[in-house]
């Protein structure tokens, strides 16, 4: 039993475990309830018929969903290999000690942040007539990047001050304490925070389908509004967003991860602050 | 001559569909995410799957997809509601998941011995959280529903591509107009500003209120 439970309530005595038991019955009954009430739903409008789930069996249509994918992966890639070092570089702005350097930086990151991610995106299709993978990209690289400036900046600030004086006392200079001292220390407390805003920028890739990027839900799109296949809706989303899950769920583990093994490790003081330094991804999704 | 005063009907519409989407799917959203927090933290196990579940599942669809589910999908079952309504409950069940995760955080600030003198007392479950454990979550809980809700703004912007009247959406009819692109844009862009700060601004306030009381 967790502490956030046992401040809520006690360990059940017989008395009300059968409550329990008894709420838990009721719960269970409602969501099977509400679990058979679309499967029937399914049945009803027909959703197994073998002619619906027929364009899986195509070659054709395994590669335009595989093609989808991989359009997905390369938008994903791009936008990490470019939104790290945007990052960086906003991050080392705001911290910057000319002021000019500061303003511009901060200006930046706080109008990205600000700014929804789609109005970006179509701002750089429409009016800048960028190819959509790229429009897409760039939109999703200006705004992820700008968090992860945050997020760069938190880490560097949430080291503790000594650390930074000592490496002044030994007579390094800025940029070599910054890059000998405090990134090392505050990359491991960052870590898990910035794998966490790759999920986001994973998920906002699907943000391509709406100007026309030829990504895996544009081609599980073309797919289900395909009237030779009787527009077989269900059956494409039933094959699409288990794997939207699936690879978003990878990733946050894969953050959980790192998470745990930078608490495990010995050395690791630095990674304590990962939740005091208020190191949260945006909640953009 | 100039876009904006050309344009105002459209904008304003455009505007007000946005912040009135806002704030349907914010309602929705917060009282989902509060069951759902309940949900989360209840004795009951089925229950507390199912708040998993919820969170996990919705955290880890895109947006678009669950738009693309909603707005599509549902029709297939026979079920036809105006687009407004669909796109509230993507957006509202979407965020909820947000919001579920905000308030289930803001449950472990509060310290343990709340909860027990509330039990001590003779409290159930749900007057511990509901009278006591919550209200006070509620307070370091203010500044990032803010973001949460700073975050479904923002996304109410895909909306409009799934024919709601919205403010991204009008670009398309001014552009048609033979206005400048940049300028389209950035009146759409100073809409969008001023709607994330001023909820800022509100939330801001409301810290404020509550670090008063502390």
């Amino acid at each position: 039993m967790t502490v956030e439970s046992s401040a809520l309530y006690d360990v059940p005595g017989p008395k009300a475990l059968a409550r329990h038991r008894l709420y838990g019955w009721l719960a269970l009954l409602v969501i099977a309830a509400v679990i058979g009430w679309v499967v029937y739903m399914l049945f009803h409008t027909q959703q197994f018929t073998y002619q619906k789930w027929m364009p899986f069996e195509y070659k054709g249509v395994q590669e335009l969903l595989l093609r989808g994918l991989a359009n997905t992966l390369k938008a994903f890639g791009w936008t990490a290999l470019f939104a790290l070092p945007f990052g960086a570089l906003f991050a080392a702005g705001r911290l910057s000690d000319h002021r000019v350097v500061r303003w511009v930086s901060t200006v930046v990151v706080e109008f990205f942040r600000a700014m929804p991610l789609l109005v970006m995106i179509f701002f750089i299709f429409v009016a800048l007539k960028a190819p959509p993978m790229w429009a897409l990209v760039a939109g999703l690289t200006l705004y992820n990047g700008s968090v992860l400036a945050e997020v760069f900046r938190a880490g560097v600030l949430a080291v503790p001050k000594g650390q930074r004086e000592a490496a002044y006392a030994l007579g390094l200079r800025k940029t070599q304490v910054m890059a000998y001292v405090l990134v090392p220390q505050a990359n491991r407390a960052m870590l898990p925070t910035i794998v966490s805003q790759l999920v986001v920028a994973l998920k906002d890739t699907s943000l391509g389908f709406l100007i026309t990027y030829e990504e895996f839900l544009h081609a599980g799109k073309l797919i289900a509004t395909n009237l030779d296949y009787d527009l077989p809706f269900i059956p494409v989303v039933m094959v699409v967003a288990p794997v939207y899950i699936g690879m978003c769920l990878l990733l946050s583990w894969f953050a959980k991860w790192l998470e745990r093994r930078g608490r495990r490790s010995p050395k690791a003081k630095g990674g304590a602050p990962v939740a005091a330094a208020g190191l949260t991804p945006d909640p953009q999704g | 001559m100039n876009v904006l005063t050309d344009n105002w009907s459209t904008y304003w519409h455009g505007f007000l569909g946005t912040l009135w989407l806002t704030l349907v799917s914010a309602a929705l959203a917060l009282g989902l995410g509060v069951v759902v927090a309940g949900f989360r933290v209840s004795p009951v196990r089925p229950l507390r799957a199912f708040g998993t579940g919820w969170v996990t599942v919705l955290r880890n669809t895109p947006l678009t997809l669950l738009f693309f589910i909603v707005v599509l999908g549902l029709p297939r079952f026979d079920i036809t509601l105006p687009f407004f309504t669909f796109a509230v409950l993507a957006l509202g069940c979407y965020t909820s998941a947000f919001v579920c995760e905000t308030l289930r955080s803001g449950v472990n600030t509060v310290p343990v011995g709340q909860g027990e003198a509330a039990r001590s007392l003779g409290l159930t479950f749900t007057q511990t959280l509901g009278l006591v454990i919550l209200p006070q979550a509620y307070r370091s809980v203010v500044a990032p529903l803010g973001s949460v809700m700073i975050a479904l703004a923002k996304n109410t912007a895909i909306a409009g591509s799934f024919s709601v009247v919205e403010l991204l959406g009008t670009y398309r009819t001014i552009n048609e107009l033979g206005y400048g692109i940049v300028w389209t844009f950035v009146w759409i862009a100073v809409g969008y500003l001023i709607l994330t700060l001023a909820i800022s601004a509100l939330f801001n306030l409301l810290e404020r209120r509550v670090a008063v009381s502390r």
